[in-house]
């Protein structure tokens, strides 16, 4: 009889604990890693496996695939990640196009979409779903803290450029939202155009006190070192985008002393963040980028949720996903009523440290802010 | 404004000389050995990789000159004898798909030696900065540099194939590859030498970009698809319809990028001016291509075929 007794009990035990151990959660993460802008994807990786290897929490499995930036492969991935690999919840896409093509279907299949990078406006206003977090930004945040920063310095004509598709066009709309002066000239470039003389040649004519771009990647690196080159000393801003830390190299000192837009940087003064760095730059020497900040706070609120939440219990783990209680190297990180964050936007300047070009705060463009579509969704 | 239009003419003779680096190599390529080949693009990009990685390691630029051309030239002679000789026979569509397989293998490999963070390359110090001509003139000493290059370039090639003898094999194999064998010329060293020829021009413009770009991998499928759309309205085979086709693609595509939003302003608000310019000038050179393909079928200086 106490045999019994004591085996029930011991049952009981387990099932208590069982309640309270978190189920396994499985994380497909679809990400840029061959082709052009392949750093991108990388630094993003790199970023969540750090996270998660200094949690070692064995319930957590993250399963990686390659979109090579192409919408259909992505659209493949995410099929089979959902249908065979049985994920509970997806990320990783760093390009919005990608994004587009996999997260309407993603989150309407009652999948969890938490995104490192992309984060586009049709998603953040009337197309917001629960199931979609934006632990990044809202795609024209950068934007409109550069518009803020440009008004705030006392820049009064603005020469604003950006490659002809949407992300561009809403680039500009961003930048305008904020800046409070005279736009003299607004310019669109070839996506993917890598020589911008023609560009430079109507900035040098212009009358305009600045010139904001956004031209990421090898644009942005083609651009700057052209500029550079050019004798044009118009003053440049930008979003992060083009002189964040794994391109900067590429760029050369043509980068120094352009000031540009970011919700993240290096010397964010937190011990997270600090950690973070020297934990990164110890795991994979070098310096970690704005895409590594992303996708290590993805996995560290993935893992703050699973803490708190069963993923079997879909809305209870939600609700500790919105609460965001986890430690970012943001410093602060609260999410607004689309799930994007709510945030502080920094004004950084590019420096050389010893030998390295990287990016020093020399200010805050805007505080706690939002973005402009999250009185459009309703949830 | 003059100073603006006399720079923006010579932006678009600068980006013509480029073009033209890239477009000469394929178009002889396809003339002398009637191959259609897709890697020509990553030859650029390995000219620009071995530019840059020479150029860090010894500090000279122009080592790295030096070695680009090299490295290109002999991967492009590397290739020929490896592979490209199979395909000689073969249909165009197999040469397009095998040469896509080659731009797959060039692209990977120089990822897993480079990585994927693009890589810098600067240019050597009395190339940078600006001429100055009178008051308001400026432009700056590289594209006046690359203009010089490319045209000398240009001229060497006129040269080599109008009046050396290895320009009069080059010639003879476009036109017969069968006589000229039966001749007594080692066809096969040709075609290896023509191929490797392409290559190094390829792998020049490679170097001369990466200097004001960034070298990247699959950075050279843009410029490829622009070199096509050069041979295609100067003609197949024809070096002289390169060059035409190259400064006419530049002209076009430069001026076009700068007047067209100036043109629709004039009735248009600035705004939709500068959305339907800027649209319009991308499809500009595709139009002109047409245009071209639509008087004269096989190109300006192409043969009938």
């Amino acid at each position: 009889m106490k045999g019994i007794k004591t085996t029930i009990a011991a049952a009981a035990a387990l099932l208590v604990a069982g309640a309270a151990q978190a189920e396994p959660v499985k994380v497909g993460m679809i990400t840029t890693l061959s082709g052009g802008g392949a750093g991108l994807g990388i630094d993003a990786r790199d970023g969540f496996m750090l996270a998660v290897k200094q949690a070692n929490n064995p319930d957590l499995e993250v399963v990686i695939e390659d979109d090579q930036r192409k919408p259909d492969v992505a659209v493949q991935l995410a099929d089979k990640m959902i249908q065979q690999e049985k994920v509970d919840v997806l990320t990783g896409i760093i390009w919005s196009n990608l994004a587009m093509a996999v997260v309407p279907s993603a989150v309407a299949q009652d999948k969890i979409y938490m995104s490192v990078n992309a984060a586009p406006s049709q998603l953040a206003g009337r197309g917001c779903n629960a199931n979609y977090f934006s632990v990044s930004y809202q795609n024209d945040n950068l934007h409109e803290a550069a518009g803020g920063y440009a008004s705030s310095a006392g820049y009064e004509k603005a020469f604003i450029l950006a490659p002809n598709y949407p992300a561009g066009k809403d680039s500009l709309t961003g930048f305008k939202r904020f800046f409070f002066g005279d736009v003299t000239d607004e310019v669109y470039t070839k996506l993917g155009q890598t020589d911008y003389a023609a560009e430079i040649a109507q900035i040098r004519a212009s009358d305009a006190d600045h010139v904001f771009f956004f031209l990421p990647g090898g644009m942005g690196i083609a651009f700057m070192k052209q500029y550079a080159q050019s004798g044009v000393d118009k003053p440049l801003i930008g979003p992060a985008f083009s002189m964040d830390q794994g391109i900067l190299g590429a760029v050369g000192d043509a980068a120094l002393g352009v000031k540009n837009t970011s919700n993240w940087s290096k010397d964010i003064d937190n011990p997270t963040n600090k950690a973070f760095v020297e934990s990164f730059q110890a795991e994979y020497d070098r310096l970690p980028s704005l895409y590594a900040s992303f996708g290590f706070d993805t996995a560290n609120l993935l893992l703050s949720a699973m803490d708190k939440a069963s993923i079997s219990d879909k809305d209870a783990f939600r609700a500790a996903l919105r609460a965001a209680d986890f430690d970012s190297v943001r410093g602060k990180f609260t999410f607004g009523p689309n799930q994007h964050p709510i945030q502080d936007l920094y004004v950084r300047e590019v420096v050389k440290e010893g030998d390295v070009l990287t990016n020093k705060i020399v200010g805050k463009a805007l505080t706690d802010h939002s973005d402009a579509y999250a009185s459009e969704c309703s949830m | 404004m003059f100073s603006l239009f006399l720079e923006q003419l010579l932006n678009g003779l600068q980006s013509g000389v480029m073009l033209f680096l890239m477009a000469s190599g394929l178009t002889l390529v396809f003339g002398v050995m009637g191959l259609i080949n897709l890697a020509h693009g990553s030859l650029y990009m390995v000219g620009a990789f071995a530019c840059a990685a020479v150029a860090a390691w010894t500090g000279s630029f122009w080592l790295g000159l030096v070695a680009s051309l090299m490295t290109a030239a002999l991967a492009g002679a590397l290739v020929e004898m490896l592979i490209i000789r199979r395909l000689y026979n073969r249909d165009h569509l197999d040469q397009v798909l095998a040469t896509f397989a080659l731009i797959l293998i060039f692209s990977e490999g120089t990822r897993w030696v480079f990585g994927s963070f693009p890589l810098f390359l600067s240019l050597p110090d009395f190339l940078t900065g600006t001429v100055v001509v009178g008051s308001s003139f400026e432009y700056p000493i590289f594209r006046l540099a690359i203009i010089v290059a490319g045209l000398a370039v240009a001229a060497g090639l006129f040269l080599l194939i109008g009046k050396t003898r290895l320009g009069i094999r080059i010639r003879a194999g476009e036109a017969d590859r069968g006589m000229i064998a039966a001749l007594g010329v080692d066809i096969d060293r040709l075609y290896t030498f023509v191929f490797a020829l392409g290559a190094a021009l390829a792998g020049l413009a490679g170097a001369f970009v990466g200097t004001t770009q960034s070298i990247q991998v699959g950075m050279g499928e843009p410029v490829l698809i622009l070199a096509f759309v050069v041979i295609v309205i100067g003609g197949i085979g024809s070096i002289k319809g390169a060059l035409v086709g190259s400064l006419l693609v530049g002209f076009t595509d430069t001026m076009g990028r700068f007047l067209l939003p100036y043109a629709f302003a004039t009735f248009l608000d600035p705004s939709s001016a500068t959305a339907i310019g800027s649209a319009l000038a991308s499809m500009l050179i595709y139009i002109v291509m047409a245009l071209v393909l639509f008087l004269r079928p096989s190109g300006l200086f192409g043969t009938e075929a």
